[in-house]
């Protein structure tokens, strides 16, 4: 039989299994208390609170996300660093590092160190020590073997050899793959303290669990203006680098 | 000879001296002020780790939760991620594939004969419309449209289902109308030019080119989307991420351990059925 046709079968066969195991409630949406409820969320979204007082706090938000990203990938890239020079024997480590997401870690951490910004930026660089640790090992690896042997033939400590030898080969592909991971992580930072663990996320939490609509407004349009800001910023980088 | 060198003693000093000094300073300034930011907190993190609760809840990880009613509870919440997953990704299809024919300027009736000049007004307006309401739809992330529609329709699937159509059709819309754009023009414009209307040049001139591409893509966006519907569940949109988050309010750690195994499970079987669907269509 065709495979094409059989996963196309499959493919069908997984959608309408889905739909039917699933207990959704659309007809929830056109309820009067739905409706009425999401009139009122619209309207108020649509007058998003700005008064200074709270663009202030909003601010503040914005740059706690900021820090919470560039922090943790600051400590994911010297772990990684490490892990590249010394520790390629962790590479499973890596892997449960990488696979468990921001979000999970996050709520994991919370019960350890409490609420706040400090929960996310550890969640975050762990996750991201894992990808990183990986990228960088991998790069490393692929490269040439040449002066790193010279080095060795030399007399060269190991430390040496690594520094001048493998590391600086291997350094723009390494920076461009942190300046990448920097701009996802400005991204989950943004969103991680939906479970409390910090910055813009958190601030949206708090106020759409008191149903402040106009508040809750003003930390997404917040959220969307970060995130195209670092886009366009990390594509200018990009566009230096390579 | 001496005397000359006399006044002019070799100045030892690093040139560039001050510039490092400065960038040095100025990064050790920042790292400290994102670390006061973030109320960074290594001897409190070490502490935390002694306190009894967080020791216990960690040392309850194992043995993992494996009594035949939590494992058959895991496995049901599982499917209703993958489920969730399905449900929105088959949603947001239905949404982006009309959108991006809207999109797609060779199947635009009113640009014929003028392809690079664009269309007409009213079409141009429209298609940058569409185009800033995708880039709005994809790029406000799904945990906050999950957050949202959480407290219209209530906990459970529906939000996550939504949650999931709405960002994914975004990102559909956006990839299959570059899809479209990417094909060769030929057979849709004769098919035009002909008098056939847009949908039959769409279905029998652009669709049978890259039809491929446009599966593949969807299975990979389907594996994406599998795992986002695990955070979904955090914030209360079903599946396997409610149930996780359920059990760390608990502090059952052996049930979160079982969770964690199945998250990573599932993972490696959407990763595998991406992969496997994929070569089919390649």
């Amino acid at each position: 039989m065709n495979p094409r046709l059989v996963a196309v079968i499959c493919l069908i066969a997984l959608v309408m299994a889905s739909f039917a195991s699933l207990d959704l409630h659309w007809l929830a949406f056109f309820e009067p208390d739905a409706l009425e409820s999401m009139g009122r969320f619209i309207r108020e979204f649509l007058k998003p609170d700005v008064k200074p007082t709270f663009l202030l706090k909003v601010l503040a938000a914005s740059f706690e996300t900021i820090a919470m990203s560039a922090l943790s990938t600051l400590i994911a890239a010297l772990l990684g660093l490490m892990i590249a020079f010394k520790a390629s024997g962790v590479r499973p480590l890596l892997n449960v590092l990488r696979a468990v997401p921001e979000l999970v870690w996050a709520s994991l951490l919370l019960i350890a160190v409490g609420l706040g910004p400090f929960a996310g930026t550890l969640a975050l660089a762990l996750h991201t020590t894992g990808v990183l640790g990986r990228l960088y090992l991998e790069a490393l690896e692929n490269q040439n073997d040449g002066p790193a042997f010279a080095l060795r033939a030399a007399g060269a400590s190991s430390a040496q050899v690594f520094f001048f030898g493998r590391l600086p080969q291997a350094l723009p592909q390494l920076v461009s793959y942190t300046v990448y991971r920097w701009e996802n992580n400005i991204r989950a930072a943004a969103v991680l303290g939906v479970v409390g663990a910090g910055g813009l996320g958190q601030m949206l939490s708090f106020h759409l669990g008191l149903f402040q609509m106009d508040k809750a407004a003003t930390v997404i349009a917040a959220t969307l203006i970060l995130v195209a800001l670092v886009d366009s910023a990390s594509d200018i980088i990009r566009r230096h680098l390579g | 000879m001496t005397t000359v060198h006399l006044g002019l003693q070799p100045v030892l000093r690093d040139p560039a001296l001050r510039g490092r000094v400065l960038s040095a300073s100025l990064f050790i300034l920042a790292v400290w002020g994102m670390a006061h930011l973030t109320e960074f907190d290594l001897i409190g993190l070490i502490h935390a780790f002694s306190d009894p609760a967080p020791r216990a809840f960690i040392l309850s990880f194992f043995p993992p939760a494996h009594s035949f009613e939590f494992l058959t509870l895991a496995v049901v919440e599982t499917w209703r991620t993958i489920a969730i997953a399905s449900c929105g990704m088959f949603i947001a299809g239905l949404v982006g594939v009309p959108i991006a024919i809207l999109l797609t300027r060779v199947l635009s009736l009113s640009s014929i004969g003028r392809i690079d000049q664009g269309g007409s007004f009213v079409s141009t307006l429209l298609k940058r419309v569409l185009r800033s309401l995708m880039v709005f739809l994809r790029s406000v992330p799904e945990l906050i449209w999950a957050l949202l529609l959480v407290r219209v329709v209530g906990l459970g699937p529906t939000a996550g289902v939504l949650a999931i159509a709405i960002t994914y059709s975004g990102m559909l819309g956006k990839v299959y109308a570059e899809i479209f754009e990417s094909v060769d023009r030929a057979p849709v414009m004769s098919l035009l030019n002909q008098g056939a209307s847009r949908l039959q040049a769409f279905a029998f001139g652009l669709l049978p080119q890259c039809s491929d591409e446009l599966i593949s893509y969807t299975v990979y966006r389907w594996e994406c989307a599998v795992r986002s519907s695990v955070i979904l569940g955090f914030v209360g949109a079903g599946g396997l991420g409610q149930q996780m988050d359920l059990s760390m309010k608990m502090f059952a750690g052996n049930e979160v351990c079982t969770l964690l195994l199945m998250f990573v499970l599932l993972v490696a079987l959407a990763d595998w059925t991406s992969k496997t669907l994929r070569r089919v269509w390649e």
